[in-house]
């Protein structure tokens, strides 16, 4: 062996490789609950998806195929950083098209295609409590869980309503996962909450800072949280994508010049790609062809 | 009054370490009772209050409540779910304080709502509906349900506190010198208050005060303590005209007379 440092496969020890499976199996038997483990230091700052990276080493195998992707796009910092790093340490084959991956390591989206049985969305969570901005106490926040007192949850929704006459919680919108646990799904669009909800997909959350680990099992019930007058909606676009037309699509804003010129484009950048070859155009994407 | 006593204390003592908190105390309480509990600083009122609470867990002796199923059940022996459940529904507790006993950063009307949203009420119209007809009980304006506690005086919080705890119909209230902090025009209007809807709901409650004068407006029967002990209890009206005990004695003749 040469003095330059070696890894171990997936970067982690065996040691810490073990101690985070025996987390994330503790998480999949109790949807929702938040299992706390000794996280370690990665080799990038906290808020880069120290959690998440823990999580996709330790599941991941040589035969995986892993995609990143950050807001939805494959070739944002992020997701190239965390796909080049596994690319190096674990030597994986890795891709940006949905149906191929494996493994699917997210920050703040879920694909918009469906997800299958066999594949693991592993997302990267900045604060796993939902309760957290409404009761700081740590100790209160886990008694609350234990013992299913959850009505200070509503009260964050009827502040909503009350202020903004609807319930404008966009993201990070609380969910309760097989009828007991609150859980946040991260902060991902609540557009995303109805995908979670009995996918076939394996969907594991890791957050780095905060030590906890939780999960929602294949086939689970994943329900958004609301009011009998006020019921969950997600949100709606009056345009459809610029680029290749999708509807029905989470998009992003994304501003042209400095008069007010802006588009709406596919935050999915593999399914906007996919379409725009399979022969589909948006408003915007026929003149870019043009010229 | 009914004939059967809500709560019955037993020996009911608190020893902080070695320190003495309270000791030996032994009361039965009616519904639709007011009890006041006065006394100087010091002396053990807070702490017994506390206790009967279930917020302190008693060294020894026990309070047997009568729940709403008409069971008997000591609630030092209660499960946590279940005395968290009858704290938020059929007790209610008024801080000295109102920032202690209000969430500060929600509206009234979650502030008056939460409890409603805590037992499984699950309609906003229904919930909005009832947190508006109790800020009009405690003479709070209608438009001012979605302001912040934070930008109430301190008489509006103190009334708010009052609304928050009632709104699950409770039959048992502590109070923990409810006027103190105010100044005395706006004691009398909340006093006023207390006792119309204590009467009106025909509520029990337990009133920790060392104003003389709260006592006598609120309450039917008070106990006086002195070094954690119960030194002399009885009617309102009888301690306060014709008091035994030379602390009492001393006490009453404390009042300042204008």
């Amino acid at each position: 062996m040469n003095a330059v440092a070696n890894y171990n496969f997936a970067y982690l020890d065996e040691q810490t490789k073990r101690m985070i499976r025996r987390a994330i199996l503790k998480a999949v038997a109790i949807p929702g609950y938040q299992v706390p483990f000794s996280s370690r230091e990665m080799p990038m700052p906290y808020g880069w998806g120290t959690g998440g990276v823990q999580v996709t080493a330790s599941i991941i195998g040589p035969d995986d195929v892993l995609k990143v992707i950050d807001q939805g796009a494959d070739d944002t910092t992020n997701a190239v950083s965390i796909r080049a790093f596994f690319a190096k340490v674990a030597q994986v084959a890795t891709t940006t098209h949905t149906a191929e991956a494996t493994i699917i390591q997210t920050r703040h989206r879920i694909p918009e295609r469906k997800l299958e049985a066999g594949q693991i969305l592993v997302y990267q969570v900045p604060i796993p409590e939902p309760l957290r901005f409404l009761e700081p106490r740590e100790t209160e926040t886990r008694k609350m869980h234990a013992l299913e007192e959850y009505g200070l949850m509503h009260v964050k929704l009827y502040e909503d309503i009350a202020r903004h006459g609807r319930i404008a919680t966009t993201y990070a919108y609380p969910v309760k996962v097989e009828g007991r646990y609150v859980m946040d799904p991260s902060p991902t669009p609540k557009f995303d909450n109805p995908k979670m909800h009995r996918s076939e997909a394996l969907q594991l959350f890791g957050a780095g800072r905060e030590h906890r680990i939780y999960a929602v099992p294949p086939f689970t019930d994943v329900v958004s949280l609301d009011f009998e007058d006020h019921p969950f909606e997600i949100q709606h676009f009056e345009e459809p994508c610029a680029l290749c037309g999708a509807e029905g699509v989470y998009l992003d804003e994304v501003i042209l010049d400095d008069r007010g010129g802006h588009m709406y484009v596919c935050s999915d950048t593999d399914h906007c790609e996919e379409r725009r070859e399979a022969g589909f155009v948006g408003v915007l994407g026929m003149k870019e062809a043009a010229e | 009054m009914s004939d059967e006593p809500l709560l019955k204390v037993s020996n009911l003592t608190k020893y902080y370490g070695s320190r003495l908190g309270c000791a030996d105390v032994n009361f039965e309480l009616y519904p639709g009772e007011v009890l006041a509990i006065v006394g100087e600083s010091g002396s053990g009122k807070t702490t017994l209050l506390n206790t009967l609470s279930a917020n302190l867990e008693p060294t020894s002796g026990e309070a047997l409540y009568r729940m709403r199923d008409e069971s008997w059940r000591n609630i030092y022996e209660l499960s946590e779910a279940e005395r968290r459940f009858l704290t938020r529904t059929d007790w209610g507790f008024v801080h000295q304080n109102p920032a202690d006993g209000l969430r500060m950063t929600v509206s009234a009307g979650a502030n008056v709502g939460e409890r409603l949203m805590a037992v499984g009420d699950r309609h906003y119209g229904r919930i909005r509906d009832t947190a508006l007809d109790w800020l009009g009980r405690v003479e709070i304006a209608a438009d001012r349900i979605d302001d912040q506690p934070r930008s109430f005086s301190g008489g509006m919080r103190q009334r708010l506190q009052i609304a928050r705890n009632l709104v699950t119909g409770p039959r048992l209230v502590f109070m923990d010198e409810p006027t103190g902090g105010l100044d005395v025009s706006v004691q009398a209007r909340l006093l006023d208050l207390l006792r119309q809807l204590v009467g009106e709901l025909g509520l029990s409650a337990i009133v920790v005060t060392h104003d003389l004068a709260v006592a006598r407006l609120l309450s039917h029967r008070m106990m006086v303590m002195k070094g954690g002990h119960v030194i002399e209890a009885g009617l309102t009206d009888r301690v306060l005209d014709d008091p035994r005990e030379p602390y009492t004695q001393l006490l009453v003749s404390s009042i300042l007379q204008v």
